[in-house]
């Protein structure tokens, strides 16, 4: 429970005097993922942790942002509430500030939201070494450029986050996961069959030749749903989706660079079903291999989405599509309004910026 | 009009006459009245020149003439913006979108539309209802709002509580960037490569780029919706009510609450059957599967008993749920009659501070010798504060901006913000300092650099100058940033 801001802002000074780059680190649970290789001296917000403020009632929560995600889940569950994006951990000592910027959700996510949707504000540390707030505590709140949500998938080059505040949702009732033994466009169109009706889904997965469909909600509503769709049940004590949201499932295993699609839902397979696991109701969806990202990129584009490579592979190359002359230009220049110095995650989005 | 800017007027006309029908350019007065304000009548402007194109490239060519001759250039959908920031700049083109009303594409899989940005609000969820569809953002406006006026301001609705706000409900948008180049941001994914430029976009008041297409989710429409309307003796009853529900881990797909001259207002103008005795008025739609509703309407009934409720109903069909929200979605115009003038206000504040706030509100409108009628989504603290005035009467106007004014620093205050969803243009301007430190406010105008160099895109709203916020400390006004002072 401690406050090092001030440490933190005369780190990033001292960066800044002397023109040298920062590597933020959190938990360091995503090293070699996501992001391309930063070299800079370490900003470490581990100890910069606590829960700043938390009134139930508000369904709101601030915290530094070097609290871990273990924490923050054990102080919700008290209260009978819960984080509504299902954040992956994928490591020990996941920090809050390190999902926000790696924009991270789990299998919830079509459904309720992104980590960046429940953002509601943050207080980061700019490249001109100023500790500055956007956003607020208040669902609704457009005074101002939302900057806040600004900064999911930012990786740190835009700003040091230190605190960070978050829409929350009470826990639901009750949860169940249907089963059914699908090929895998058969079990997309399905997903899109069954999701345009009202019913609770909170995940819809296909992985090895099974759709996983799962509902949260009231237990009236939830049985009502079963009744009415069918489909075997998966045991209740089963750990498919926490297995599924930290990649834990056989497929994840080894050392093969992994690719993430994030495509249109509906868009039939990409390649041999079986090399592929779905999430996200379709919208996410995960390759192993050695590929090149330019092949890789021609698919996605026909499912209307990108691909990024996610975790392993050289990470000194780009990992992410290339972005138009106008993207580029504008994605530099807010590089330069936010981070003037080059100084705050240098590259770790594109080597570029 | 001065004659410099007649000649840049003229100039502006002769080059746009080779893109545009010569109806889609207004150059007289007469012909430009109806475009000098928007839904914030006090703020008036005429423009140098009204331009209605209908094409994407039309737009591109506009803007770029714009740029090259560092003239403003003022969005425009439908006008019903109510913090003025659709008022023209007088040096600069009025760009109308208003033609821009088609949808593009439904696909109903994917549970998505493409629409131009000039399409109702409402027209959006008309053209899915067969497909048992919708789309949930749902200002009071809807019915003439565009939902590209929409994503410029964020805007919110009733049912923002449960199903977000703008920014929640788009997925891309196809713009024109302040230089004339068009660029697509957001995707037809859930996320994209790079920065969240649709994020950055989505409330940006019309001052990083022109918006020219979107793609919105639509929303599977809901098996079933009942109300369940309570009156209460007093305003904090109903705010224990309102926290009660939330506590006891209810999402309301709304909840809204009226004050005494609001309720006896609405139910004036509309019938809807609200108790006029009542001082204070809670709206709570519950919506899902049947049984699930019929489930959390008993529990809603329990809370509302607890809390002293003199009287509940809930609505038995279709028709008497539309008849209960007729009150509260005709509540603007309904407050309207008690007065020849209101003055709408919008700040959000924390739930636990509602009643609080409400007290402090009436204790300041006494002291201007106003009547302020409340009206707000509860659910989410956002506050629409009716101020009632005659702007006949002399001084009675400066004295409804000082009083509106003063209400958005106590939102601050209170720990909440100065707009929750009408956004800043020019009326809230003054009051950005209450809620930011100059050093935000110059990271704001960095960001609006990056987009628009030369500053063409809707000057002089949303993000007030470094010398109007030091004008508003030296004036005492300081308190609010104060309230969230930095190590």
């Amino acid at each position: 429970m401690t406050d090092i801001s001030a440490q933190l802002l005369a780190q990033v000074m001292d960066a800044r005097s002397q023109k040298m780059p920062l590597k933020i680190i959190g938990g360091n649970s995503k090293a070699g993922m996501l992001a391309r290789k930063v070299t800079g001296t370490p900003l470490n917000m581990a100890a910069h942790q606590g829960i700043v403020s938390y009134d139930p009632t508000e369904l709101v929560l601030t915290v530094r942002a070097g609290t871990t995600l273990d924490e923050i889940e054990a102080v919700l569950e008290e209260q009978g509430q819960m984080l509504p994006f299902e954040p992956p951990h994928l490591g020990d000592g996941a920090t809050i500030g390190g999902t926000l910027a790696c924009n991270l959700s789990g299998p919830v996510r079509p459904y309720t939201g992104s980590i960046r949707d429940m953002a509601l504000g943050v207080l980061l540390i700019n490249g001109r070494a100023q500790h500055l707030r956007f956003g607020g505590e208040v669902i609704k709140n457009v005074a101002g450029y939302d900057v806040t949500r600004l900064q999911a998938g930012a990786l740190g080059s835009l700003g040091v986050l230190t605190e960070v505040s978050l829409k929350l949702l009470p826990r639901t009732q009750q949860s169940m996961t249907l089963t059914f033994e699908l090929p895998q466009n058969e079990a997309i169109k399905k997903i899109t069959a069954l999701t345009n009706s009202a019913q609770a889904v909170s995940g819809a997965a296909w992985s090895e030749g099974v759709l996983y469909m799962r509902l949260s909600g009231t237990s009236q509503g939830v049985e009502a749903t079963h009744k009415l769709w069918g489909g075997e049940t998966l045991a209740s004590d089963s750990s498919f989706w926490s297995d599924l949201r930290e990649q834990r499932l056989t497929f994840f295993s080894g050392d093969e660079p992994l690719w993430r699609f994030s495509i249109k839902p509906t868009a039939p397979a990409l390649l041999d079903p079986n090399d592929m696991l779905v999430d996200w109701g379709g919208a996410q969806r995960w390759l192993r291999g050695d590929h090149e990202l330019a092949d890789l990129e021609k698919l996605a584009i026909k499912a209307s989405g990108h691909v990024t490579m996610f975790k392993g592979g050289d990470r000194q190359k780009e990992l992410r599509p290339a972005l138009s002359n106008t993207h580029k230009k504008i994605h530099k220049r807010l590089k330069q309004a936010f981070d003037p110095d080059n100084i705050l995650n240098p590259g770790s989005l594109y080597g570029w910026m | 009009m001065p004659e410099d800017d007649m000649i840049v007027r003229n100039d502006l006309v002769r080059e746009f006459s080779s893109l545009l029908p010569i109806d889609a350019i207004i150059a007289d007065r007469e012909t430009q009245k109806p475009y000098e304000c928007d839904g914030l009548s006090a703020y008036c402007e005429m423009p140098l020149l009204v331009v209605l194109p209908d094409t994407i490239e039309q737009v591109e060519k506009i803007v770029a003439i714009c740029y090259e001759k560092q003239v403003p250039v003022v969005a425009r959908g439908a006008g019903t913006s109510l913090c003025a920031g659709a008022m023209p700049h007088s040096q600069g083109v009025l760009l109308g979108l208003a033609k821009f009303n088609k949808i593009l594409e439904i696909d109903a899989d994917a549970r998505t539309a493409r629409v131009q940005p000039g399409v109702t609000n409402l027209a959006i969820s008309e053209a899915v209802r067969d497909l048992s569809l919708y789309y949930a953002p749902d200002p009071s406006s809807q019915i003439a709002c565009t939902i590209g006026g929409n994503v410029a301001e964020n805007s919110g609705g009733v049912h923002c509580l449960k199903y977000g706000l703008t920014v929640h409900n788009i997925l891309e948008v196809k713009m024109i960037t302040a230089q004339g180049e068009f660029l697509t941001i957001g995707s037809q994914a859930l996320d994209t490569p790079g920065l969240d430029l649709l994020a950055l976009m989505t409330g940006s008041e019309g001052l990083l780029g022109i918006i020219v297409e979107i793609t919105v989710k639509l929303l599977p429409t809901p098996e079933n919706s009942r109300v369940v309307m309570a009156g209460f003796e007093n305003v904090s009853q109903a705010g224990d009510a309102v926290r009660d529900i939330i506590a006891g881990g209810i999402i309301p797909a709304g909840l809204e609450m009226m004050d005494h001259l609001a309720i006896t207002a609405t139910e004036n103008f509309a019938h809807a059957g609200y108790p006029t005795q009542s001082h204070a008025l809670l709206l709570c739609e519950l919506d899902g599967t049947s049984n699930e509703v019929e489930a959390y309407i008993t529990r809603i009934e329990n809370i509302f008993k607890k809390q002293n409720a003199t009287t509940i109903k809930v609505s038995q069909n279709e028709t008497e749920r539309a008849l209960f929200w007729k009150g509260r979605k005709s509540a603007f115009p309904a407050i309207g009659r008690l007065s020849p003038d209101y003055y709408c206000m919008d700040g959000t504040i924390p739930r636990s501070k509602i009643s609080q706030v409400l007290s402090k509100i009436s204790s300041l409108a006494q002291r201007h010798g106003l009547r302020v009628a409340n009206v707000f989504h509860a659910g989410d603290g956002n506050l629409h504060p009716l101020i009632l005035y005659d702007a006949g009467v002399p001084g009675e106007l400066e004295r409804t901006e000082q009083l509106g004014g003063e209400i958005l620093e106590l939102c601050v205050e209170a720990g909440g913000c100065i707009t929750g969803e009408h956004g800043v243009g020019i009326e809230k301007i003054r009051q950005m300092p209450a809620q930011f430190s100059d050093e935000e406010i110059k990271q704001f105008m960095n960001i609006k650099d990056a987009f628009d160099p030369a500053g063409i895109l809707n000057p002089g709203k949303g993000i007030p100058t470094l010398k109007q916020c030091q004008e508003y400390r030296a004036l005492g006004h300081d308190h609010g940033h104060e309230a969230h002072a930095h190590d």
